[in-house]
């Protein structure tokens, strides 16, 4: 998993609710059995039309907007338990997505794959909007070690983090390097439980 | 200390705590498939490693495979590569593979129960977020991602936060032509997809004891719809009666020394949960979906709300309805009956029940999919095939199909398809596709007429 320590960069505004797995990634693209080029479809049938052409209004078909900071509105991430939303979001170029709230497991695949899911509250999350909207140059920050969320001009959230995903995040480990380690508990505890 | 049934079966699996209070956690069963599993095994071969209990690792081919003509190859070049990984890894890797054709293939969550696999008191996990179908039986089972899927098939465990502990309970008696679909889905529209985030539910009630395995699964189901982790039944004689007998299920003497354990699996009566709701029976009707989201649900009589949200506009917007308008009366075009939320034996008996001497509607297509290659059997032995074939309907060979449109199960852009799967995102069900999701009753009433009608009107 790749690391991630600090981060400044303009953010992408995508002001809608209740975004699920299968507007981040359709089904239909799921064929793929490696984790690479799921960018490619990443919001596919809001960024694409029927033949393929952009269309034109979508966020990410917006020049103005850039950046590896991606700012949606609640409850990002609900529906299916796909990784390969997050592998879309990352493929893309997004490192840290900034909501009001997140679908659990989107937010534990999330943080499986080297994202950072910041959760701030409603207020906050339009305060970001609208400046954003004001100027979509921006620049935020992420100090991750810190926990802050700021930028240049007086913006600056303190945000939440499990301290275990924390510090896979800022090490880049993953759960399973844990526990390949905890083999001889795992076998024990089969053989008090008579598995 | 008093403890709840979520606490009884977690507090039995924990390996270890560790930091930041999350435990490592055993996991009993872990089913596999084809979509969610290729970058596990990848990963497990860039590690050098193997799957760690086999015997507890089971395989199918469900989520996109076609459902006609399964005898052939599969036709589209990328389905059919991801189905022989997954044939590729199971020998490879020495797990056993319900492939297509098999007969025990079918959807994760059909197949669990069915064959006996799923039981009170385990823990149990899939990559798919409707693994929570298997808490119906007192387990306590979820939905994963891949990261994860190789955590469980290279060391059986997890590392897991506890969720929160959420009572529903609905007490009552259902009316005539409402089923647990309808229970379900009236849940998730009162409490939004949303609602339960960080919680694991546990359904309680008579509204719920009184109900069949089958019915409760479909709740269970419907759980990870309102955000909640999972969602479980306490085990009772229903429970038990179902899995006699079943395959992965011990008989004799063993089973009678099962069923003694899991009578102790229920929650303390001065347990105490995070949170309790109450809800009564009496006021759920049959329901329908007018949004994009499984919480957008209203009864068959009401008109869809309005609301100012840009959200809620660009969702009514998606599927041509407006604010104020019933969906009773609605023409659609297209008629699903499948998916893990209602395609297992009683859903197909349901239907054929009330289907038998009627036929569907000229302008409407009817795809009726079992949820496994065993249901398939079964409909047919009983002579359900006939009665559906006699309707109009036409009986598919078990999958997702058009629960997530993966293969060539679509309803084409624009048009109305009534669905007894579980979500109506946009472009769920294939690209620009409008789906109504309800009940099989209501569905097969709207195959008949050709547009969506009060099921209870039939049977009055
Ligand atoms: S039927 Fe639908 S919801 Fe169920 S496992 Fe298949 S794709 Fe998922």
């Amino acid at each position: 998993m790749e690391k991630l320590n600090q981060l400044s960069s303009s953010a992408v505004p995508l002001p809608i609710e209740d975004i699920d797995t299968d507007q981040i990634i359709p089904a239909r693209f799921l064929k793929g059995i490696s984790k690479e080029g799921f960018g490619e479809n990443l919001f596919r049938d809001w960024r694409y039309d029927k033949s393929d052409k952009e269309i034109e209004g979508f966020v990410l078909n917006n020049k103005i907007y850039q950046g590896q900071i991606l700012v949606a509105g609640r409850n990002f991430g609900c529906g299916s338990s796909r990784e390969h939303a997050a592998w879309a979001l990352g493929d893309y170029g997004f490192r840290v997505v900034v909501s009001s709230f997140f679908a659990d497991i989107f937010k534990g695949n999330a943080l499986n794959n080297g994202i950072l899911p910041i959760t701030v509250s409603d207020a906050q999350l339009d305060r970001i909007f609208r400046k954003i909207e004001e100027n979509p140059e921006t620049v935020f920050s992420v100090d991750l070690p810190n926990q802050v969320l700021f930028d240049s001009a007086g913006i600056s959230i303190q945000f939440e983090i499990d301290a275990y995903k924390k510090e896979c995040l800022l090490n880049g480990y993953d759960d399973i390097d844990y526990l390949l380690n905890m083999k001889e508990d795992i076998t024990a505890f089969e053989q008090k439980q008579n598995v | 200390m008093a403890k709840t049934l979520f606490d009884k079966i977690w507090d039995a699996h924990v390996v270890k705590e560790i930091a930041g209070g999350r435990e490592v956690i055993y996991i009993d069963n872990h089913f596999i498939h084809e979509v969610t599993s290729p970058q596990a095994f990848a990963g497990m071969k860039a590690r050098g490693i193997g799957v760690f209990r086999k015997s507890q690792t089971h395989a199918t081919a469900d989520h996109n495979v076609p459902t006609k003509d399964q005898h052939l190859p599969i036709q589209e070049a990328l389905s059919r590569k991801q189905v022989d990984t997954l044939i590729e890894n199971c020998k490879e890797f020495g797990v056993e593979l319900y492939g297509l054709g098999h007969e025990k293939q079918g959807i994760v969550h059909v197949i669990g129960p069915e064959l006996g696999i799923t039981q009170p008191g385990k823990t149990m996990v899939c990559g798919d977020s409707h693994t929570s179908t298997h808490g119906a039986f007192g387990a306590i089972a979820f939905g994963i991602g891949t990261s994860q899927v190789e955590q469980v098939l290279s060391t059986q465990c997890l590392i897991l936060k506890k969720p929160k502990r959420l009572r529903i309970t609905v007490d009552g008696e259902l009316q005539t032509g409402v089923s647990s679909k309808d229970i379900i889905l009236y849940l998730i529209s009162k409490l939004g997809v949303g609602g339960c985030t960080g919680y694991f539910v546990e359904y309680a009630g008579t509204a719920i004891t009184s109900l069949s395995m089958e019915a409760r699964m479909t709740i269970c189901n419907m759980s990870i719809e309102m955000g909640a982790r999972g969602g479980l039944i306490a085990p009772d004689e229903t429970t038990y009666e179902y899995l006699r007998g079943r395959e992965f299920v011990p008989a004799g003497p063993a089973f009678d020394e099962k069923v003694a354990q899991w009578k102790s699996l229920a929650t303390d009566a001065d347990a105490v949960f995070d949170k309790e709701l109450e809800f009564s029976a009496h006021n759920i009707s049959p329901m329908v979906t007018y949004g994009t989201n499984p919480g957008m649900g209203i009864g068959i009589a009401e008109g869809i709300p309005d609301q100012e949200s840009d959200s809620f506009k660009k969702s009514l917007a998606y599927m041509d309805l407006r604010s104020g308008e019933k969906l009773e009366g609605k023409v659609i075009q297209h008629v699903f009956i499948g998916s893990c939320t209602n395609s297992r034996i009683e859903d197909l008996r349901q239907v054929a029940d009330f289907v038998e001497g009627k036929i569907k509607s000229p302008d409407v297509q009817v795809m009726i999919v079992p949820g496994s290659k065993k249901v398939e059997q079964q409909a047919k032995e009983e002579g359900l095939d006939k009665i559906f074939e006699a309707a109009g309907f036409e009986l598919r060979q078990p999958g997702c199909s058009a629960c997530l449109g993966m293969n060539e199960d679509k309803i084409p852009s624009g048009e109305y398809c009534i669905s007894t799967s579980n979500r109506n995102f946009e472009g769920r069900q294939g690209p620009g596709a409008r789906t109504i999701l309800a009940s099989p009753l209501m569905a097969a009433a709207a195959a008949i007429e050709g547009k969506i009608v009060d099921v209870r009107k039939f049977l009055n």
